[in-house]
């Protein structure tokens, strides 16, 4: 007896096309590898003077945030616009929830008004997985950060700007810095990265801000910032909450910059032409220093341009899968004897 | 009622019997195994060639859900799912609503049991009032009404003085505690065992040392005090070594497992089916098999269902904002008979683990298929097999088995000599 059953991956429809995006586990090197050509492509439309593609015409797209966001809720808006997608944005941790709607009332209030897309940000870990599979399947779920899980656009987003920059993942060593505890970035960082190909994942900080097993993303740890930034090509550096000095994970802020924080004379142990990535928003001299997070080496701004595209690719990708998962289901349907 | 049962093969893990013989019952207990006593004239005779005849299991945690939790299950509905899963006896733990602290409680719910009449219900009632680990409960007065044994369930003494003092209240009396042995601050907010699955999935891990930690207390206050203790639940490899060790030292301790733990690993929350979630986790492949070994050698007495059913809400919702619990105290034979098939434990070893092993740690009155022991058996089908959820009589359909094909299946569940399941 197995009570742990093999499923169909719950992101993929029956052709192996996207038709949610929960999570980069489980996606084949030549999908990230098209999303990332697919944003490409996409990049170009930004710098028109008419920026929109016809790609989502008709279809409405429902941003459910549960948790605060500006910058990502803001792309992935100019993302479905220039799709030429109609737009709902819902800030749900200022209304329903507080009146007692669950998350499951929430959705399918909005499937109800045909919300062809669903970008959803939760506190809770494996929240989108959920959605997908007992909310609404049949609206393509994007994850768009769910607790420590996964933040998939983010991390397909910080692939661009590497392979944007460094041309690809072959020879690069990579160094992620600071709260990977916490961190769906990192998660998704390391994730993408395994699977395109970087041979050297590095992650460094203290015990109490890594978690346990990190081997299994094929990452190596170091306690030690210049050990760990000597000769890397793409330093990520995360954010750390204000709320970790809480409970005991470190004494101060202070100390964390003194041990952790990334400044001119530390990046200059990585290869001359590093560049320093940051999900945002950053935290000036508390885990960068400004001189770096404004110079030349810094790309964090690249990586918000960037990310309009990526979310652009991943809609689109997304919408595609599903549309064509239900016009399958649709027929095989109507095939059957009555 | 007199009822003959032909032809089973009769085991009682308690007196080493294994063999095939005809069962003779009269006035609710059994009159003989064997040989007929003179002049029984049976009203009923069930035909068990090819059946096995063991005592009626025992279940140390059945949460019931009543008083307080009906739309999770009553006493009624998970008593009958008991019966179907071969219980005649079952613990209900004191996490009700009003909290088992009162006779009162005990009094209803032992009126209720009755009433439903499918198990024999023995209470575990609260050491602390509410539960809440400062002031002790009326132990003497709960254990007068019928409670065997006192827990605080997962939740902690406010200090390590006010659960002394506990210890040593129950030990003037004789009174057995107990434990849910983890620290409530390691494992706070956590969601799953800390490893590499916690990890991947972004759940707030629960540290092994959060069992063994308050393992470690536990057990140097229990010497300290001189308190027959009974640890419940136990998930890590290292807490049953523990237990163990405790033993060897010559402690009154005991142990039980839940069943899913001995088969279930954290890896089964790869897609964060909230099924999975349970308190204390699912832990990893040798935390599973340390637990397995503990059983087999003896540290373990005890396999318990620690059936939890639930309403659907309670799951439905992302991983984190779920209820922990399984249901699964009906599916208790067949999933226990899948260790025999798996080759982890034999036969007789399982039995016992289920029957005279749980009703010794708690000092029951059941566990044994003997000449005038009360009438409580199940009759089994080796060789069938039992899609799980096909019938659920249980309120809480929260069951990652459902759905899969068990080996054995219930025949018969006897109480008292009277039919109480028939498949």
């Amino acid at each position: 007896m197995t009570p742990n059953d093999a499923k169909r991956p719950l992101q993929l429809n029956d052709q192996g096309q996207l038709r949610h995006f929960l999570s980069l586990d489980g996606l084949s090197r030549e999908l990230l590898t098209e999303i990332l050509d697919t944003a490409d492509s996409f990049l170009e439309v930004g710098t028109r003077a008419v920026k929109k593609v016809p790609l989502l015409r008709g279809k409405t797209v429902c941003n459910v945030f549960f948790e605060n966001s500006t910058r990502t809720r803001t792309t992935f808006e100019m993302a479905a616009q220039r799709l030429s997608a109609d737009v709902i944005t819902l800030n749900v941790s200022t209304s329903s929830t507080s009146k007692g709607e669950t998350l499951f009332d929430t959705l399918r209030n909005l499937e109800a008004m045909a919300a062809d897309m669903f970008v959803v940000r939760h506190a809770d870990s494996g929240a989108a997985h959920f959605i997908a599979e007992h909310v609404c399947p049949t609206v393509a779920v994007i994850n768009g950060g769910d607790g420590r899980h996964a933040h998939p656009t983010q991390g397909m987003l910080d692939m661009l700007t590497i392979r944007r920059h460094k041309g690809g993942f072959e020879n690069l060593s990579v160094a992620i810095v600071g709260d990977v505890l916490h961190s769906r970035v990192a998660r998704s960082d390391m994730l993408a990265l395994r699977t395109l190909g970087c041979p050297d994942i590095r992650v460094i900080g203290p015990k109490t801000l890594l978690p346990a097993s990190l081997e299994q993303y094929g990452a190596r740890v170091f306690h030690d910032l210049a050990e760990g930034l000597r000769d890397v090509d793409v330093v990520i550096m995360l954010r750390l909450q204000r709320e970790r000095m809480q409970g005991g994970l470190l004494p101060s802020q202070g100390e964390f910059y003194r041990l952790y924080g990334l400044n001119t004379t530390r990046l200059a142990l990585a290869k001359p032409d590093a560049i320093v990535m940051h999900p945002g928003p950053i935290n000036r001299g508390v885990e960068i220093e400004s001189a770096v997070a404004d110079g030349a080496q810094s790309v964090i701004l690249n990586q918000v341009t960037y990310g309009i595209a990526v979310r652009m690719a991943v809609l689109s990708m997304a919408m595609s899968g599903q549309t064509a998962q239900r016009q399958l289901t649709s027929e095989s349907a109507s095939e059957e004897p009555n | 009622m007199r009822i003959r049962i032909l032809g089973a093969r009769v085991i009682d893990p308690a007196s080493g019997l294994d063999q095939v013989a005809d069962l003779y019952l009269a006035d609710g207990r059994i009159a003989a195994v064997g040989t007929a006593p003179a002049a029984f004239e049976a009203e009923q005779t069930l035909d068990a060639r090819g059946l096995i005849a063991a005592p009626g299991l025992v279940d140390l945690s059945v949460a019931l859900r009543e008083p307080g939790y009906s739309r999770k299950g009553n006493i009624a509905s998970e008593t009958r799912a008991a019966a179907a899963g071969g219980v005649t006896s079952l613990c209900c733990p004191p996490l009700t609503k009003p909290v088992l602290d009162t006779p009162a409680v005990a009094e209803l719910i032992l009126d209720r049991a009755r009433e439903a009449g499918h198990a024999k219900v023995f209470p575990i009632g609260a050491l602390s009032r509410e539960l809440a680990g400062e002031q002790l409960a009326e132990l003497v007065a709960l254990r007068d009404t019928g409670c065997v044994a006192f827990g605080n369930g997962l939740a902690s003494f406010a200090n390590h003085r006010n659960l002394r003092r506990a210890l040593e209240y129950a030990a003037t009396f004789d009174l057995t505690v107990v434990f849910h042995s983890q620290d409530a601050a390691l494992a706070e907010d956590g969601l799953a065992h800390e490893g590499p699955m916690a990890s991947f999935l972004g759940l707030a891990g629960i540290p092994e040392t959060a069992e063994t930690v308050a393992l470690a207390r536990d057990l140097l206050l229990v010497e300290q005090a001189g308190v027959r203790a009974h640890f419940s639940q136990l998930s890590s490899a290292r807490g049953a070594q523990m237990i163990a060790e405790a033993q060897t030292r010559g402690l009154p301790v005991t142990a039980d497992v839940a069943l899913y733990q001995l088969i279930l690993t954290d890896e089964a929350l790869a897609d964060f089916s909230s099924l999975y979630h349970v308190q204390p986790p699912l832990r990893s492949r040798a935390d599973r098999d340390g637990l397995r070994e503990a059983v087999k050698n003896g540290t373990i007495q005890a396999i318990a269902s620690h059936h939890q059913p639930h309403e659907p809400d309670a799951k439905l919702a992302p991983f984190g904002a779920t209820e922990p619990g399984i249901s699964s105290v009906e599916l208790l034979l067949p999933l226990a008979l899948s260790l025999v098939q798996e080759g982890v434990l034999d036969l007789p070893t399982l039995l016992a683990r289920l029957t005279h092993g749980p009703a010794q740690a708690l000092r029951l009155p059941a566990g044994r298929l003997a000449a005038g022991a009360p009438a409580d058996l199940v009759l089994f089908d080796p060789e069938a097999s039992t899609l799980a959820g096909e019938h659920w009589l249980s309120k809480g359909r929260n069951c990652p088995f459902i759905g899969h094909v068990l080996p054995g299946a219930v025949r018969y569940t006897l109480l008292d000599g009277r039919i109480s399941y028939q498949a």
